[in-house]
């Protein structure tokens, strides 16, 4: 499964448009045909957003298309240019900070990339002009130039090798930087350019290069070059990815080569694939957002309100413009403009009600929150010594909200640990542990052995199945230096050297194959040399390999042994091996493979067939007749295969355990117990995905299995299958109450669905009829998933993974969905999938860097979703609420104070107060609350995964728990207001008989507020730690201190003087005090009284854990205190 | 209040041990630091609201707040105000002489200082063009304001092209109205009352924020000779009260008072003090007949405004205000019902959620 063939799907893409490559810049003799010069943009590489001049407007510009910067800067510039109850700094000063702090950072992570680019641009390539050797920047690189790169070095744009400085045109390549995958891989020299080997005879060449223009995709390229050698017809040869030097990787194991550049700088595959990904926006965003589009509406209807009713005030002169308040000249002209203004004005007097401060936090809280899974001590691995890695943080709430688990089998579920269990041989069964060197161990047989004495003609066929794995792979010999000890290193079976493959099953054959008694050497002079039980060194010519790929499931070599016959060696899945076997003993292997799938076991099946050298030369024609074209290669490719790959005779097949990954079934059970529906996506075959989902427990003993497979629809009509399995669901559907939480009782009958990529590609097939039924096959498939607690999807292609994903995404529910993968087949669905994380394995690190997370085995899954998604989702949630609540808390006082003065936009609160309610009176307890509270302990959590039910569908955030929160907000806001009305109706409250203005009621309005809304957050925090201790009432006595010194000081600088004294005044006086205490208590009463009825009457889960923890720890603190009584309990 | 678990985690339970399989040096300076606060195993304390532990937080408020509410109400209704509705009969400024009547006379036998205020209606102080119309900085004292005044004062900013002083919206509509209380013997004779016109202005504006310009120079119609009087007065700043220099120009504390603009537009402000008498035997004002004589000059007709004049005894608590007091008792009974409720609840529910089955 770890094959990395992206996009093979996409083949109707076609040919747009090639290019020319003149090597060397040479034109080709002339009158050949008549090519067309084309221009090819230099090697320099931008991953720059900005240069030193655009920096300052695009970087602006890019921070004014947010929606949210941009509303306050509007509401800026209306300060700035009408005459606004609150000067332009209430609202400057803030955007100010955010956009001058957002500037900084992007400007020095565009400077580190104005370096990085730099660097790599200037730094120095070699390339042959005139017969010679010649440095240059890299960035003066162009189209057609021959490169020369040394061992070491990185490729410094997309190359085609024409020669090596080894004898066999091959050179070997890390692209770890590329894909992760540090293996390396061997690259073909063209075969008729290979003996070009120095400076001045590559530069003698004469060749033209077409090929596809640039595309992404890593691992596809096609082309073919022209070489003119003489006057004569030029030779055409094929080119592939074999023969395409990525730029980014590396030389290795080779001391120089020479390459002629085809694409360049920002047309690199690598420059192509480092298009930023789409943005993900997790669900709370999205409720935020609509969140803010209410408030918006209310600012609106508010200052529209507050306008209209100003008018209507006003029609009465008297009360315009009374004697004691009269207008300047310019007020009192412009009627029509003066309306708008007025609207504008009341605009940004409730502007507040919509923060910039919310953003912020947000944003803080994210980036912050986030440490706390890199940080996590239990998701780290020692064995790796990695911890788990953060590359977004905008979705950790996300983690919260998961309800569909897409998991790739191998690797993650698995530990993609592969080992040879066993093999069979025409029914004899070998053991690799129990046979060493060809002596089979007495153990051995206890196994389950069909024929317990191979005769001579089976000695042959078993030394031939063991020749056919050591020979048909891909696998590469890491030689470490010593040349010399190769052999006996490699004999030994230790440290010298080891295998290197893109595919483990591959390793572990031939490793296996090792221990059986066959080495594989080496690949030299393309001769494939192999020690046999004799140590004698046994050599084959390797004349062609059909590649492995995902859909043929099977690859093939053909051989020519040192005798002179022709073999073709073919290893595949059963499935694709057993229709084109015509011998062998078929029944047995077949008994054992199913055998073997069913216990788990990864089953691969091994063929050969003797070919005579006709068959092989018209083999060789038609492979080179595909690999030729331009057009349509991999399908005439795959054409040509299979003509070639049939008339097999069967030698055996092999059984490959990869374990389940450490506490994979446990993770896998937390995960259905909190209410996830989980499926596993693979490429594997049906038998042995459902052996892993059985022994992973996503498939229990009870769970009934429903099968669409192509075994089934091949017997019924795919229609009848699914009618017939929605009916066998549906009817257990309808005859019980829709609950789905006594789903954990046991006589709820649990269905599991197998599917396979074939029968999906037909269910999914978008030119479906509408069945008579009135649903098309997408639905009813859906409806029959939705029923299901487990689904297997085996057989999967990479782009069907991400299909699937994106069905489920689109499904009528709109569930939030995560993959869950660690190969590079699994990046697409990592991609689409709302969350994607990856697992740090074997297969390099190729989902990791694509995903959003990336963990390092799969049963951290379990504390990133149940404890740390679960934090991050309530804090979130009381975060976005909250902020809310308190602007309504704030704002809405100024809105009410507008009936009783006139509607002149008189602000309530002092501009002091009302530009740091948000800085900093009420933000650092919501931020820390945000960052730390827990409300269940994070052991509980893991111990009881049906909490995560309590937060599923956003339960937090939903429109009554908002409509809730913006009640409680105005009903504080009419208690601080009316509260402070009627103390200050017509009388006085002080013992001196003084009388207070309008700036000692506001701040008595503004200091039951701040007292309030802190005061509702330290009601809701269930996790006193020493740090909300102190912001909590840090910022309450800031807020007391921050008054006593605004009030205590005439301020030179200001141009009024209006809080001076206002606050100490108001605190001299005891019924200030008294109604303080008052207000703040009656604006907490509601909340407080809801809470507790909620919870006696109608407990969430969390809630009774919640109680039930608490009497707990009362009994057991007694007991402690009754046992201990002289130790003193610790804080 | 709440009940509460301490939860304090044993830190030292989690050290990484140094069993570490892995490479020594990279391993270990990739790996988190095991602190309790990375790990989020702070120790803390977890409160939880429920009926139980809410149910005597309830009732304490009840039971501190119904007699805090008693306590306000009482002291509030003992405070004797005396409110007389100052008809503007005439438009002229002549004298009004009202008559008190004798019923609703302050027969106060309190010994305590007597306030009296003046209030009006329907008058926004709070009108936001209004509150702006000011210049603090020129009634601190600033010479260059005094000359130069702010932009906010417009309007009221200069006349004649001179300066005003002080200048804007809140100066020029000082209320200028004169009251004074008789007694009136009953032999006949009319005593006129002493009233105190200091004490009535903050301390802090009176001696810090509202300043005369020119520092210690006594002459203040020569500090003010640059500036013009505001429109609608009489007479000019340093005239306020030429009887008294520490009473005159921007510190004369009629004029401060009325420069702290009211929170709402119905509101009153002090003007007078009756000091109690010295021997504390004879009540500040002794019951009988009083007349009010107000030498009407403040127009309030225009904008349907009132005027009144209170004499108002004061308590710790300030003027007669049953607001607090029946808010405190309503709070309190609120509280003490909630409280019985949630017994109630308590005990009908609490009991079967502990017993529960919670899910393990």
């Amino acid at each position: 499964t770890g094959s990395s063939l992206i996009g093979w799907m996409m083949r109707e893409e076609s040919w747009v448009d090639s290019r020319t490559v003149y090597i060397g810049q040479k034109e080709p003799p002339p009158g050949t045909e008549a090519y067309i010069p084309q221009r090819f943009p230099d090697n320099r590489i931008v991953s720059s957003k900005y240069t030193f001049w655009n920096f300052i407007p695009k970087n602006l510009f890019e921070q004014f298309r947010r929606i949210a910067n941009f509303y306050f800067l509007i509401i800026f510039l209306v300060q700035l240019i009408i005459d606004t109850p609150t000067s332009p700094t209430t609202s400057g000063l803030p955007l100010f900070f955010v956009i001058t702090v957002t500037a900084i950072k992007q400007g020095y992570e565009d400077w580190i990339r104005h370096k990085a680019d730099n660097a790599i641009n200037q730094c120095p390539v070699h390339i042959i002009q005139h017969g010679k050797v010649v440095r240059k920047q890299s960035q003066k690189l162009r189209v057609g130039d021959i490169v020369q790169v040394k061992e070491n070095e990185t490729f410094p744009c997309d190359l085609i090798l024409l020669s090596t400085s080894r004898e066999d045109g091959t050179c070997f390549v890390t692209t770890a930087s590329l894909d992760g995958e540090s293996s390396h891989k061997t690259y073909y020299a063209v075969q008729d350019t290979k003996a070009f080997n120095t400076a001045e005879e590559v530069d003698t060449l004469h060749a033209t290069i077409e090929c596809e223009q640039p595309q992404p995709d890593l691992y596809k390229f096609v082309g073919r070059i022209n070489i003119y050698l003489d006057r004569d017809e030029p030779i055409v040869r094929p080119l592939g990815s074999e023969n395409l030097l990525l730029r980014g990787a590396t030389l290795k194991n080779t001391e120089y080569i020479h390459a002629v550049a085809i694409y360049t700088g920002m047309e690199t595959k690598m420059a192509l694939n480092y298009q930023s990904k789409s943005q993900k926006r997790s669900a709370v965003e999205k409720s935020m957002n609509a969140y803010l589009i209410v408030y918006l509406c209310i600012l609106i209807s508010k200052a529209l309100i507050n306008t209209v009713l100003k008018y209507a005030w006003q029609a009465n002169p008297n009360r315009d413009e009374p004697w004691y308040n009269q207008k300047t000249e310019t007020e009192r002209q412009r009627h029509l403009i003066r309306a708008f203004t007025d609207f504008l004005a009341f605009m940004v007097l409730f502007n507040y009600i919509i923060p910039v401060s919310m953003y912020v936090t947000v944003e803080m809280q994210k980036f912050l929150g986030s440490y706390f899974i890199l940080w996590d001590d239990d998701m780290f691995d020692e064995e790796l010594g990695e911890g788990p890695l953060v590359n977004t943080s905008d979705l950790n709430e996300e983690l919260g909200q998961v309800e569909y688990v897409f998991t790739d089998k191998t690797g993650t579920l698995t530990e993609n640990n592969m080992e040879l269990r066993e093999c069979c041989v025409d029914g004899h069964v070998y053991v690799p542990h129990a046979i060493c060197n060809g002596q089979i161990l007495p153990g051995a047989t206890g196994m389950d052995m069909i024929d317990s004495s191979p005769g001579v003609d089976g000695k042959e066929r078993e030394e031939l199945f063991f020749r056919a794995l050591c020979l048909c792979h891909t696998v590469q010999v890491k030689e470490e230096e010593t040349v010399d000890g190769i052999k006996r290193g490699i004999h030994q079976g230790k440290s010298t050297s080891f295998y290197i493959s893109s595919s483990p099953d591959e390793v572990a054959l031939v490793e296996g194959m090792k221990r059986l008694g066959f080495t594989y050497l080496r690949l030299k002079d393309s001769h494939m040399e192999i020690l046999n039980r004799e140590d004698e060194m046994e050599r084959f010519e390797l004349l062609e390999v059909l590649n492995f790929d995902s859909v043929r499931r099977r690859m093939s070599v053909i051989v020519r042994s040192s005798s002179g016959d022709y073999y073709l060696f073919c290893k595949g899945a059963d499935s694709s091996v057993f229709p084109r076997v015509v011998s062998g003993k078929v029944e047995q292997v077949r008994a054992r493979v199913e055998h073997n799938a069913v216990e788990g076991l990864r089953t691969l099946c091994v063929a050969y067939k003797k070919l005579t050298h006709e068959e092989y030369e018209e083999t060789c024609h038609l492979l080179n007749r595909a690999k030729l074209a331009l057009q349509d290669r991999d399908k005439k490719l795959a054409e040509a295969y299979d003509v070639i790959e049939k008339d097999f005779i069967l030698l055996g097949a092999t059984a490959v355990e990869d374990r389940l990954q450490d506490k994979a079934a446990d993770t896998i059970e937390s995960l259905h117990k909190a209410g996830m529906k989980v499926w596993v996506l693979t490429g594997d075959k049906m038998e042995t995905a459902a052996a892993t989902c059985y022994a992973s427990k996503l498939f229990h003993r009870n769970t009934q299995i429903l099968e669409l497979t192509t075994k089934r629809t091949e017997e019924q009509s795919l229609h009848d299958v699914l009618f017939d399995l929605s009916r066998t669901v549906l009817r257990q559907h309808g005859s019980m109450t829709r609950d789905t939480f006594s789903g954990l009782s046991g006589d709820y009958q649990d269905y599991g669905l197998i599917i396979d990529g074939a029968t999906l590609s037909a269910v999914l097939k978008p030119t479906q009829e509408v069945t008579s039924n009135g649903g098309n096959y997408k639905e009813i498939f859906l409806e029959i998933c939705r029923n299901c607690s487990a689904v297997l999807c085996c057989r999967m292609a990479p782009l069907q993974k991400a299909q699937i994903v994106k069905m489920i995404k689109a499904s009528k529910e709109r569930p939030i969905t995560l993959a869950i993968g660690d190969g590079a087949n699994d990046v697409s669905m990592i991609l689409e999938a709302h969350v994607g994380i990856g697992i740090m394995g074997k297969e390099g690190r190729q989902a990791a860097r694509n995903s959003d997370y990336a963990i390092t085995k799969f049963k951290h899954l379990k504390k990133m979703l149940l404890v740390h998604g679960h934090y991050y989702y309530i804090r979130i949630a009381e975060l976005v609420q909250y902020f809310f609540y308190k602007n309504v808390c704030f704002i809405f006082p100024q809105f009410l104070y507008q009936f009783f003065c006139g509607f002149s936009q008189q602000p309530l609160y002092d501009t002091a107060y009302l530009t740091l309610y948000n800085i900093s009176f009420t933000s650092l307890p919501i931020l820390l609350y945000s960052l730390m509270e827990q409300h269940i302990n994070m052991d509980i959590l893991k111990r009881d995964p049906t909490l995560y039910r309590d937060i599923a569908k956003n339960s937090l955030l939903r429109w009554p728990t908002f409509i809730y929160w913006t009640f409680l907000g105005v009903f504080d806001a009419v208690v601080f207001f009316f509260g402070a009305f009627f103390l200050f109706d017509n009388t006085t409250f002080t013992s001196n008989g003084q009388m207070f203005g309008n700036w000692t009621f506001g701040t008595l309005v503004f200091t039951v507020l701040v007292f309030t809304v802190t005061l509702k957050l330290a009601l809701d925090t269930h996790y006193w730690t020493w740090i909300n201790h102190f912001v909590i009432w840090g910022s309450l006595l800031f807020y007391v201190i921050f008054s006593l010194l605004w009030g205590g000081i005439i301020w030179p600088f200001l141009n009024y003087q209006r809080m001076y004294y206002v606050f100490m005044q108001m605190l001299s006086s005891g019924p200030a005090w008294l109604s303080i205490i008052l207000l703040i208590i009656v604006s907490l009463l509601p909340d407080v009284v809801k809470k507790v009825l909620c919870r006696a009457l109608w407990p969430t889960t969390t809630e009774r854990i919640q109680t039930k923890r608490q009497c707990l720890t009362a009994e057991q603190s007694t007991i402690f205190m009754l046992s201990q009584t002289s130790s003193s309990v610790s804080f | 209040m709440m009940a509460s678990s301490y939860n304090a985690k044993d830190e030292d339970g989690h050290h990484p041990g140094s069993v570490g399989s892995g490479g020594p040096g990279a391993v270990k300076s990739k790996k988190p630091d095991n602190t309790a606060f990375k790990q989020q195993r702070l120790p803390a304390w977890q409160p939880i609201l429920t009926a139980g532990t809410v149910l005597p937080a309830f009732f304490m408020i009840g039971l501190i707040f119904i007699p805090i509410g008693i306590g306000l109400l009482v002291t509030s209704n003992n405070i004797k105000e005396f409110e007389v509705r100052a008809v503007a009969i005439a438009t002229s400024y002549s004298c009004e002489c009202a008559s008190l009547n004798n019923r609703n006379s302050p027969r106060t036998k309190d010994f305590s200082n007597v306030f009296m205020y003046y209030g009006l209606s329907n008058f926004y102080q709070n009108h936001r063009r209004y509150v702006k119309s000011r210049d603090d900085s020129q009634l601190n004292g600033d010479k260059s304001s005094l000359l130069n005044p702010s932009k906010e004062c417009e309007p009221y900013r200069t006349s004649d092209k001179k300066s005003i002083a002080p200048c804007g919206a809140i100066a020029n509509s000082l209320f200028n109205d004169t009251l004074e209380l008789f007694y009136i013997h009953p032999n006949g004779s009319r005593i006129a009352i002493h009233l105190v016109k200091t004490g009535i202005a903050w301390w802090t504006d009176k001696h810090v924020k509202f300043r005369n310009p020119g520092e210690n120079n006594n002459n203040l119609s020569i500090v003010f000779q640059d500036t013009s009087k505001p429109v609608n007065w009489r007479k000019p700043v340093y005239e306020l009260d030429p009887s008294d220099p520490d009473n005159n120009g921007f510190i004369n504390e009629d004029f401060i008072v009325w420069m702290r603009t009211a929170a709402l537009p119905t509101f009153r402000k002090l003007y007078r003090i009756i000091q109690k008498k010295k021997d504390n035997m004879t009540p500040t004002l002794p019951p009988g007949n009083y007349s009010l004589e107000v030498i009407y000059n403040y127009p309030v007709r225009s904008f349907d405004g009132r005027k009144r004049m209170i004499l108002s005894t004061i308590s710790w608590m300030g003027g007669k205000n049953p607001f607090l007091g029946i808010a405190y008792i309503t709070v309190g009974s609120v509280c003490f019902f909630l409280g019985v409720v949630l017994l109630i609840i308590h005990h009908k529910y609490g009991n079967r959620n502990n017993n529960a089955d919670i899910p393990n």
